[in-house]
């Protein structure tokens, strides 16, 4: 089985000359359908970055992006915008809701683009802001939400319709910590129905919802956790000591 | 955690038997409270020679003995409720000393070393969640336990983060630079723990 996202030898440079950055350095990171990856990784270490290039929203400098096995590349650019419409769900750190939309349009919206009825598309929204304990604040302009409503709204954008991959930077920054425990447990149920999920955080107890943990740092993928041994092995001694 | 204020914490529900008490005792707090079952019996003759519960019965504070908490006994268990814990770090802290001792150590690779104890640190607390995603949604009692281990841990990981990122900024120095630092670090905490 093809990896949902794989990133092979990837390097991003931003600029030239004096003001290069190195935002990547030959990153490889492979995600399965059914996986939740946690990116945790001091400021400036390059999550962001990532996570648009997995996103297709931006192209490497060097190295390959597939989705679903398919190189990224040999598309098109209207395949492209399609794969990111459809299966791509990107929770933005900055959140990027539309202005003139109430809540549940900015919701509905990627799936009346993808052709849903407009009837269908929001009740699928109003299931997801209910779950995010945001029923009451459906017909809310973004300018009338909370920083944290905000964000749980950009994560039901994400996270409604059938996504196969769910790309979230610091979908819990804006959150107290109940609330950030609602948003990852909503990431892992759609990891466990079989979507690859990637989220940047560096909240170690959002990042612990992980399957996995790789550590960035100064565009390098420096280390990662080994998959869970089951809670079995907290009762052993010395696990935490 | 004491014998004494779990068992007024159990009365506190109202009037049991010894026998009950043990059988709560070790079945409702063996998670949270690790203690020692053969204790409740002297421990509940303590607490009824301190007047801080009643018993009615046969005698000498054994399981066929009713026990009932005495006012002063509720005012004894609000009061320790409301205690603040002891706030004063333990006197060392392991990973604190391993860094200011591996900051003196020649050839060190410090953020290699931090990263270390975090990925060890950041394993603990996926299996700690992983429990948690497990805990149905009555248990509460076992979620706040969780809770308080990861944030714990999660304490570390920022302090370790913040250690990195300190490091970071400092002009490259080499071991055994400044080697009056130590002891004058020592006299600062001790002062601001005083
Ligand atoms: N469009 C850009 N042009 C130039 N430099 C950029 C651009 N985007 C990012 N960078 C630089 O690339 C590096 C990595 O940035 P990135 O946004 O990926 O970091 P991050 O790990 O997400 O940080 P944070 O935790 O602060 O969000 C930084 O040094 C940043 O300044
Ligand atoms: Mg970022």
């Amino acid at each position: 089985m093809s990896a949902a996202i794989e990133l092979r030898q990837v390097s991003k440079v931003y600029g030239s000359g004096p003001t290069e950055v190195h935002a990547l350095r030959e990153v490889d990171l492979s995600v399965q359908g059914g996986e939740l990856v946690a990116v945790m990784g001091p400021s400036g270490s390059g999550k962001s970055t990532l996570l648009t290039i997995a996103g297709t929203l931006e192209e490497p400098t060097s190295g390959d992006v597939f989705i679903a096995g398919h190189e990224l590349a040999g598309l098109s650019r209207n395949d492209r915008a399609r794969v990111r419409r459809r299966s791509i769900g990107y929770v933005f750190q900055d959140y990027n809701l539309l202005a003139g939309l109430t809540a549940v349009e900015n919701v509905a919206l990627p799936l009346e683009l993808d052709g849903v009825r407009i009837k269908a598309a929001r009740a699928a929204a109003m299931e997801v802001l209910a779950m995010l304990g945001l029923a009451e604040r459906a017909t809310r302009y973004p300018d009338e939400l909370s920083g944290g409503e905000s964000q749980r709204v950009a994560i039901a954008r994400a996270v409604v319709g059938e996504r196969r991959l769910l790309l979230a930077d610091e979908p819990t920054g804006a959150l107290d910590s109940l609330s950030g425990e609602t948003v990852m447990r909503m990431l892992r149920l759609a990891s466990q129905n079989g979507v690859a999920g990637v989220v940047v955080t560096h909240d170690a107890q959002m990042a612990s919802w992980a399957d996995r943990v790789v550590f960035l740092r100064d565009g390098r993928v420096v280390d990662q956790t080994a998959p869970s041994a089951g809670p079995e092995s907290l009762l052993a001694p010395g696990t935490t000591k | 955690m004491s014998i004494r204020h779990a068992l007024l914490a159990l009365l506190s529900e109202g009037p049991k038997y010894g026998l009950q008490l043990r059988q709560e005792f070790e079945s409702r707090t063996g998670e949270v409270w690790p203690l020692n079952v053969g204790q409740v019996y002297t421990t509940l003759q303590r607490l009824e020679r301190d007047g801080l519960v009643e018993s009615e019965g046969s005698g000498g504070g054994g399981p066929q003995n009713v026990f009932t908490i005495t006012p002063t006994g509720s005012d004894e268990l609000n009061e320790w409720l409301r205690t603040p814990p002891d706030v004063v770090p333990p006197p060392r802290d392991e990973l604190v000393i391993k860094l200011l001792v591996a900051m003196r150590v020649p050839g060190v690779d410090l953020p290699e070393l931090l990263q270390v104890h975090r990925r060890h640190l950041v394993q603990a607390m996926q299996e700690y969640t992983h429990l948690k995603g497990e805990i149905a949604e009555g248990e509460v009692e076992l979620s706040l336990v969780v809770d308080s281990e990861l944030f714990r841990l999660e304490a570390i990981v920022r302090w370790l983060d913040t250690a990195d990122a300190r490091l970071k900024r400092l002009p490259a120095r080499t071991a055994s630079q400044d080697p009056t630092s130590a002891p004058r670090v020592g006299r600062k905490i001790a002062w601001v723990r005083r």
